[in-house]
């Protein structure tokens, strides 16, 4: 009974046992550590890419290839004097880093993270005799889970901008707010593109229907989803160009100006996770995530590794395919103006998810009822394009009466 | 096991729901509210609904208190009041009225109906390993087809509200204002 609480695995089905409950918390201790060592090398990564892009060197004195930078750092950060300001709001200003951290790791638990989905298997492994997910929890909202989490990580910024009690940090706390709170909606509709394809919330059963290529969500759903998919999730991740909250040249450090210390040093780490777990969100809800790469009925096997491992070493190539792509964003686009991110959230990416959604709805409709693909797709496009056009035609008159108005301050 | 997350969560909905009233600065009440959300997620999950906790989480703590604090903090009263001078006479006694009352409907209702109720999470108990979606499968029969009109309607009123304050926060046309 109890089983059904904790999470759809069938390891957890039946009476708790003390093997079942021990594989659960070497699971609960392999995520977190995966979680942390994942972070300290994408900062490291991080580094070293946007060094090499800049023709510069990079870290390379901390170890080979300087790999224990971030570790350096981080004993540093922790020896640190840790300063709580005078005007700050001491409680709230504790808390602040510790909401930020926790659902950065709560995140991350629901991606799985290897397992062998091929010939119908599910992406069950057997450890010790007992059937289970390489996932630390598949629960039944499955990737609603990670929409409720990122939507909980706006607290830690938002009160750590607000309990700093200066105002640098509040304007970049106030910024960071709205900008995850516009994004979210276009996070949600695109993942609604995929579970409307995919048919199920889970993430092992999404990860479980992207068998080839073809199969993959981003064919499935029409690249689209993918594109505002990816957009928004750098926007929620506040990673450049989408980086107001902490824009150097005009708020100090943003949010974090008033944190030093280990307190920082959580701030930082947040960051970086929810870069990875998002990174990995993204591979399996588009690119089929430990899945190996397959066109049609030809996989690609990697030799002399067991299928289960294998489906981890896939992840991590996916993964890491992501993560140069963020670094890549940051190295070569210019931030985005305030008023610009705004038009590109609520007059773009939203309409845009919505339409689409809408598109595969109708489509998926069309395909049950038995009418032809090609008239249903044709006119739900030309209403979706007169609709578009009243709102352009809206924004015009609006445009026309503001500037009839003059300037409004 | 039952007992012991229910227990838990009561906790924290009660500490979060006292911590509202009684926090003199709006912050902090505002993240007593966030606690007694999350307590109530909890409950959600614990009788087997897993959609409406993740809806809870979402909606609620992810946007309508992030909201609050929006509002908080742009307009500057995130000081701690004083709540020795009454910003409305009578307030008191009125809310100490109002309160037992909406208690007592509520346990009568209770009462009254307990007999018609089952046991509770009798009714969407079907998640299973086979389908773990069976949870959000009846929802969503529910509200599109059985009460399909009151959910159009409600989504109505929600577009009503969202233009009446577009219009209601659109500046008037300052015409012979020697603007």
């Amino acid at each position: 009974m109890s089983a059904v609480i904790f999470a759809i695995d069938p390891l957890l089905e039946g009476d708790v046992l003390w093997t079942p409950l021990l594989i659960v918390l070497v699971k609960v201790l392999l995520v977190f550590v995966v979680g942390l060592v994942a972070t300290m090398l994408m900062v490291w990564f991080e580094r070293k890419v946007i060094a090499g892009m800049q023709n510069r060197v990079g870290p390379n004195k901390a170890g080979p290839w300087g790999i224990l930078q971030t570790l350096a750092d981080g004993i540093k950060l922790f020896f640190k004097e840790d300063l709580i300001p005078e005007r700050s709001d001491r409680f709230m200003f504790r808390l602040a880093p510790y909401l930020a951290l926790v659902p950065a790791f709560l995140a991350f638990a629901i991606i799985p993270l290897g397992g062998d989905f091929r010939d119908g298997k599910g992406g069950l492994v057997t450890l010790f005799g007992h059937q289970t997910r390489l996932q630390l929890a598949d629960p039944p909202v499955g990737v609603l889970f990670a929409l409720a989490i990122s939507s909980i990580a706006v607290y830690g910024i938002m009160l750590a901008g607000w309990s700093s009690g200066s105002k640098y940090p509040l304007l970049g706390a106030v910024r960071a707010s709205a900008q995850m709170v516009s994004y979210e909606a276009a996070l949600g509709l695109s993942l609604g593109a995929v579970l409307l394809v995919s048919g199920t919330l889970s993430t092992a059963g999404i990860v479980n229907l992207q068998s080839s290529i073809g199969n993959w969500n981003i064919v499935a759903t029409g690249f689209v989803p993918f594109v505002i998919f990816l957009i928004a999730a750098t926007a929620e991740l506040n990673r450049p160009p989408f980086d107001l909250v902490e824009a150097e040249q005009e708020l100090v450090g943003g949010f974090n100006t008033e944190y030093s210390s280990i307190r920082f040093a959580l701030f930082f780490l947040a960051e970086f996770m929810n870069t990875v777990t998002m990174s990995a969100l993204i591979v399996t809800l588009f690119f089929g995530g430990p899945q190996p790469i397959a066109i049609g009925n030809t996989t690609l096997d990697i030799p002399f590794i067991p299928n289960a491992i294998e489906g981890t070493v896939w992840l991590l190539l996916k993964v890491l395919v992501f993560l140069y792509v963020y670094v890549w964003f940051r190295a070569t686009l210019p931030r985005f103006r305030y008023d610009q991110l705004m038009d590109l959230g609520w007059k773009i990416l939203i309409p845009g998810s919505l339409g689409w959604f809408m598109l595969l709805a109708a489509q998926r409709v069309g395909r049950d009822a038995g009418w032809d693909q090609m008239v249903v797709t044709l006119v739900t496009a030309l209403v979706l394009i007169a609709g578009y056009g009243l709102l352009l035609a809206a924004q015009h008159v609006s445009r026309v009466n503001r500037e009839k108005d003059g300037a409004s301050f | 096991m039952e007992l012991f997350v229910f227990v838990v969560a009561a906790a924290m909905v009660l500490i979060g729901a006292l911590g509202v009233v009684t926090r003199s600065n709006p912050v902090h009440a505002a993240m007593s509210l966030v606690l007694t959300l999350f307590g109530i997620a909890v409950m959600f999950v614990s009788h087997n609904a897993h959609f409406l906790a993740a809806v809870q989480v979402i909606v609620y703590a992810g946007a309508i208190v992030v909201l609050f604090l929006f509002v908080i903090m742009l307009l500057g009263v995130d000081k701690a009041e004083d709540l020795s001078v009454e910003p409305i006479t009578n307030q008191r006694p009125l809310a100490v009225i109002i309160g037992v009352g909406i208690s007592a409907i509520v346990i009568a209702a209770i009462v009254t109906s307990r007999s018609g109720l089952g046991p509770s999470g009798k009714g969407v108990n079907e998640t299973t390993l086979e389908s773990p979606d069976a949870n959000i499968r009846q929802l969503a029969r529910v509200i599109f087809s059985d009460n399909v009109f009151a959910f159009e309607l409600t989504s109505v009123l929600l577009l009503v509200a969202v233009i009446g304050t577009v219009v209601m926060a659109r500046k008037t046309k300052s015409v012979g204002t020697g603007k």
